[in-house]
């Protein structure tokens, strides 16, 4: 069957496996609900829409390669309002890593959900479906209107999971969650939208920009068209301003201070934590923020007005601050969500360092960082599921009970640090060789401190896992609330589909270490211009 | 709809547009029976939007306003309906909205209102529908005012009609706020026939124009255009003209909630955008006197003040009351702001907003109709026994949040260029702003239903029946489409706006 939906879908013209890409999600966000009576069958309707979307933006992959960039114009909302799609190498990037982390995402959810008795399972699965018909929506948009119908649908149908658990504890999560995503949005990102058209009269993703910087030649040997030469002219303050409002405006890539809504959606079940706020959903707010600085603003005109240079600083504060706070995290999740605020901040910090080669390394990141950090929140699923632990003080001599799920923390731990064998540490690799070279010193400084406070943080779990004996029970210390803790510890791995999940996300970091040309060609297309 | 197909028919459909729900209402209080009377009504509700859809075709087609000369008699002297395109726009929203919740009205109506009011009901719903649809069709000041009269006195026993008792006292509150309205209209239209000699809204536009030279006259002209301006101001719950909304709106039947949200309001702003633009004209009204700072502070703190007070509510109807008085604020804000961008924000917010609150009271009324309350504390819980009804419920509150991909995002992009076209970047901010704190409201009444342990009633309700749910949906449906196909709202409100600011014709 495999084999059959290969080669059919490499019959299929781009454009419709565009519309594919979306329509797959959608048919199985509106199917699930009709087997809500057979789990199976139900499991089954996720399992297969999740291979089949990966089939199809791995089919989209050989020609992006080759230099293609299929542009899908599905309507016209109004002047101006184009729903639009086209894949760019970034954008390619991005969906292949959602649509493929979303088919082993499926099988641990089931292993999960299944594992912990969930509630409300449908539903679970249904919200699923539609915030990956999101992702890709916003990883193919071409415009920034369709990105920004993408990204708010993204907002909405992760809300449900968020507050899956319906505990008053998951309501607070939950209207924190909805009131700062939403809410930097509609306040900061939708102004910075009108903006922007109002001062370059388009919203399409343009090689080169479309913004017009005062005394600069705007960029229009890259094809922008007509588009440019009516833009108004901006001074670098109106830029930077405007800079400022898209970094803030999308909240998702949790640049402090809006970066609450991270640690408090750690309430939602693991699965949701490890795809969505550590893959899809915070993923899609850097990448935008990518987009953005590379085909709105364009590198070159950031660099030259030095409108953009706020930001560094900005994303370097993040970095180490964030990292600060994980350090002092006992509950994983947390520890985990800090970590990932830190994470993307690096993402930022190299589209901020302006250089062809940082923001190479920021799409290697975003790839090394969506493997990884997904491993990590597998196995901190896996001990929730086995053993029933939230915290890392309980963590001691678990290693030797589940030994796969601990190894693959650690390989999830070793790529969080920055070190080989595994992806991490090449993306960090492209954005010292980014800032190096044009001798900012302040985002090496940055990145060399952060990778101290990534061992900081990461290692002590692993020496508690494999080096430190199980304390007797029962534990006085915190999280050993009730006597139901107790018999947990007597424990051995988690289900099959989870320690098959993370043993596959894990392998995927070490090999994307040792084949990183996936991604490499991707980000090499993107800064050539397409 | 062809031309052919309404026969004869065809020159007369303006005064058809009033007799055929003005003559409905007379047959229908013949009728005894509820479900006769509720057949009837139907039948003609489903008459007045092809009726009008066929007008507003006719408009855009020639690009000229259809005038109809009431028993022949040309303009000075008798009255002439007018239809241009911003009456025909206004025209389709009501008389669509009218028509959409008839089909809900049969069971919320039967279980809200005794059996021997219901036909009373029915027959005043039509006189209603009459005074909204002549207010928004007449080219006459003084017969825009007895379409006015007919309208409120309508809507004063509709919300009497309501079960609670204290519909009795908001009923009474909304009669003495819009006597006063009216009061007011009358007195400025009194001015306005002492200074032109007409009471023709075209004919009193071109006579203003010399008039004004004159300081004396002015000075007329200018209390004229006090009075109205505060009369109208009141009938559309401009802030803080406002506070006979919330209870008429909370004690009313269901369905009558639902019809008034969507097109009292409307018919309204309809007329005071009609008179400021058409009769005083831009040059006098907005160019030279301090209206639009007037407005567009009263609108702006409606849009905070009045969402605030959404926020902190726990009947969900006064809540979307109190988010009505706040849209009603977006309107006007495009409004005061008077360009092209902005002006087709405010028109395309008056069909947008109508779709969407009426969906949004209508799934209220299905509550209502399983368990009697839509006290927050009733509903808790309710999404889950209500899936579909509340499914509806959600989606046209995402609509109201003015997310991209639905109705109420195209308004607030218009809006906003409106407001980056008229130079105040400031008034941007405040309308995203401002429509954060609905995010506020309509995310905690979602968290109430959703996820909020049932409550005793909320337990053992059962789904709404297809009769409402059907309506329901296709209103909920409409948020959505309109997000996306911009054709029937933003175009036309384009040119409507066009017509507006180039002046009369």
């Amino acid at each position: 069957m495999l084999t059959g939906l290969t080669a059919f879908s490499q019959d299929m013209s781009s454009g419709d496996l565009i519309i594919a890409a979306m329509l797959i999600p959608t048919a199985a966000a509106l199917l699930i609900p009709l087997f809500h009576r057979s789990p199976n069958l139900r499991e089954a309707v996720t399992l297969i829409a999740a291979a089949s979307l990966a089939m199809v933006t791995w089919s989209l992959y050989p020609r992006i390669i080759a230099g293609a960039q299929p542009e899908l114009k599905v309507w016209e909302v109004a002047p101006g309002l184009d729903l639009a799609f086209k894949v760019e190498p970034l954008g390619m990037l991005f969906g292949l890593i959602a649509s493929t982390l979303w088919v082993v995402n499926s099988i641990y959810s089931i292993g999960y959900m299944r594992g912990n008795d969930e509630p409300r399972q449908t539903q679970f699965y249904v919200c699923f479906a539609v915030a990956i018909a999101a992702t890709m929506s916003l990883a193919f948009s071409a415009n920034l209107f369709t990105m920004f119908v993408a990204y708010e649908l993204l907002t909405l149908s992760t809300y449900p999971l968020v507050t899956h658990k319906a505990t008053p504890e998951a309501m607070k999560a939950g209207r924190v969650y909805l009131v700062l995503l939403i809410g930097t949005s509609m306040v900061l990102f939708l102004p910075a939208i009108l903006l922007t058209w109002a001062a370059a009269g388009t919203l399409d993703f343009t090689p080169g920009g479309i913004i017009v910087a005062q005394g600069l030649e705007p960029v229009q040997a890259l094809g922008a068209g007509d588009a440019v030469s009516k833009a108004i002219p901006l001074s670098p303050l109106l830029i930077g301003g405007l800079l400022f409002l898209f970094v803030f405006g999308i909240g998702k890539a949790a640049v402090m201070p809006v970066h609450f809504w991270l640690p408090a959606a750690m309430v939602a079940p693991t699965p949701v934590s490890a795809l969505l706020h550590a893959v899809a959903v915070v993923k899609a707010g850097v990448f935008s923020i990518l987009k953005v600085v590379v085909y709105i603003f364009g590198i070159d005109t950031l660099s030259q007005t030095g409108a953009g240079d706020w930001l560094v600083y900005v994303a370097g504060f993040t970095v180490i601050m964030a990292s600060i706070v994980a350090l002092r995290q006992d509950n994983l999740k947390k520890r985990l969500a800090f970590s990932t605020v830190s994470q993307l901040s690096y993402v930022v910090l190299a589209a901020a360092i302006l250089t062809p080669v940082s923001a190479i390394g920021a799409a290697m990141h975003i790839a090394a960082h969506a493997v990884s950090k997904i491993t990590l929140f597998f196995a901190a699923g896996s001990i929730y599921t086995a053993a029933h632990k939230t915290e890392i003080s309980q963590l001691n001599g678990i290693g030797w009970k589940m030994p796969w799920t601990m190894s693959a923390f650690a390989i999830g731990a070793l790529a969080m640090i920055g070190l080989p064998p595994t992806a991490g540490f090449l993306g960090k690799w492209f954005m010292l060789q980014g800032a190096v070279t044009t001798e900012q010193w302040f985002p090496v400084a940055v990145i060399v401190l952060s990778t101290v406070l990534n061992a900081g943080y990461f290692l002590p779990i692993l020496v508690r896992a494999f080096f430190l004996e199980a304390a007797p029970v029962p534990l006085h210390a915190a999280g050993a609330k009730n006597a139901n803790d107790t018999h947990h510890d007597d424990h051995g791995e988690a289900p099959f589909p989870i320690v098959l999940a993370l043993t596959i996300t894990a392998s995927m970091s070490v090999l994307l270490f040792l084949f990183p040309d996936v991604v490499l060609d991707l980000a090499k297309l993107m800064v050539a211009g397409g | 709809m062809s031309s052919s197909s309404w026969g004869t028919a065809e020159p007369h459909l303006p005064i058809l547009l009033v007799i055929v729900p003005l003559f409905g209402a007379l047959l229908v209080t013949f009728l005894r029976r509820g479900i006769l009377a509720w057949a009837l009504t139907l039948a003609v509700t489903f008459v007045l939007p092809l009726i009008a859809i066929t007008l507003l075709a006719k408009v855009l087609q020639t690009g000229q306003p259809i005038i109809y000369e009431i028993g022949n008699w040309p303009a000075p002297i008798g009255i002439v309906y007018k239809v241009d395109q911003l009456s025909a726009y206004v025209l389709c929203v009501i008389s669509v909205i009218g028509a959409v919740i008839m089909p809900f009205a049969r069971r919320s109506i039967g279980a809200e209102i005794q059996e021997s009011a219901q036909s009373w009901y029915y027959a005043v719903y039509l006189l209603c529908l009459t005074g909204l649809l002549g207010i928004v069709i007449t080219g006459d000041a003084f017969n825009a005012f007895v379409f006015l009269e007919i309208s409120s006195l309508a809507t004063y026993v509709l919300i009497a009609l309501g079960r609670h008792r204290r519909a009795l006292l908001s009923a009474y509150q909304y009669l003495i706020m819009g006597t006063i309205g009216a009061t007011l209209y009358i007195i400025g239209v009194g001015l306005l026939y002492v200074v032109t000699g007409t009471l023709n809204f075209d004919d009193m536009a071109t006579r203003l124009g010399p008039a004004i030279a004159d300081p004396g006259y002015r000075n007329a002209v200018l209390t004229a255009l006090g009075f109205i301006f505060v009369g109208v101001s009141l009938k559309l719950a401009l802030f803080p003209m406002h506070v006979w909304l919330p209870n008429a709106y909370a004690y009313a039947p269901s369905v009558a909630t639902a019809f008034l949200a969507g097109t009292a309001t409307k018919a309204a702003i309809y007329l005071f955008i009609r008179v400021i633009f058409s009769v005083f004209g831009i040059a006098l009204a907005i160019d030279s006197l301090p209206i639009p700072l007037v407005l567009i502070v009263l609108s702006i703190a409606a849009m905070f003040l009045a969402s605030f007070s959404a926020v902190f509510e726990e009947d969900a109807k006064r809540m979307l009351a109190y988010s009505s008085i706040a849209q009603v604020g977006y309107i006007m804000l495009g409004v005061a702001l008077a360009n092209q961008a902005s002006l087709t924000g405010s028109l395309a917010h008056i069909a947008n907003h109508a779709v969407m609150k009426t969906a949004l009271f209508l799934a209220l009324g299905a509550v209502f109709y399983r368990i009697g309350s839509v006290m927050y504390a009733d509903m808790a819980g309710i999404g889950r026994t209500m899936p579909l009804t509340m499914g509806a419920f959600a989606v046209a509150g995402i609509g109201l949040m003015g997310t991209p991909g639905t109705a109420g995002f195209i308004s607030k992009w218009y809006l906003g260029l409106g407001a980056i076209d008229a130079g105040h970047y400031s008034i941007v901010f405040m309308i995203v702003a401002s429509s954060l704190i609905s995010v506020i409201y309509i995310g905690r009444i979602t968290e109430v239903v959703w996820f909020r342990a049932p409550s005793e009633s909320a337990k053992t309700a059962k789904e709404a029946p297809l009769s409402m749910l059907i309506p329901l949906w296709l209103l909920a449906g409409a948020t959505v489409y309109l997000g996306f196909d911009t054709q029937a709202t933003v175009d036309v409100s384009a040119k409507a706006a066009e017509v507006l600011l180039g002046g009369i014709r």
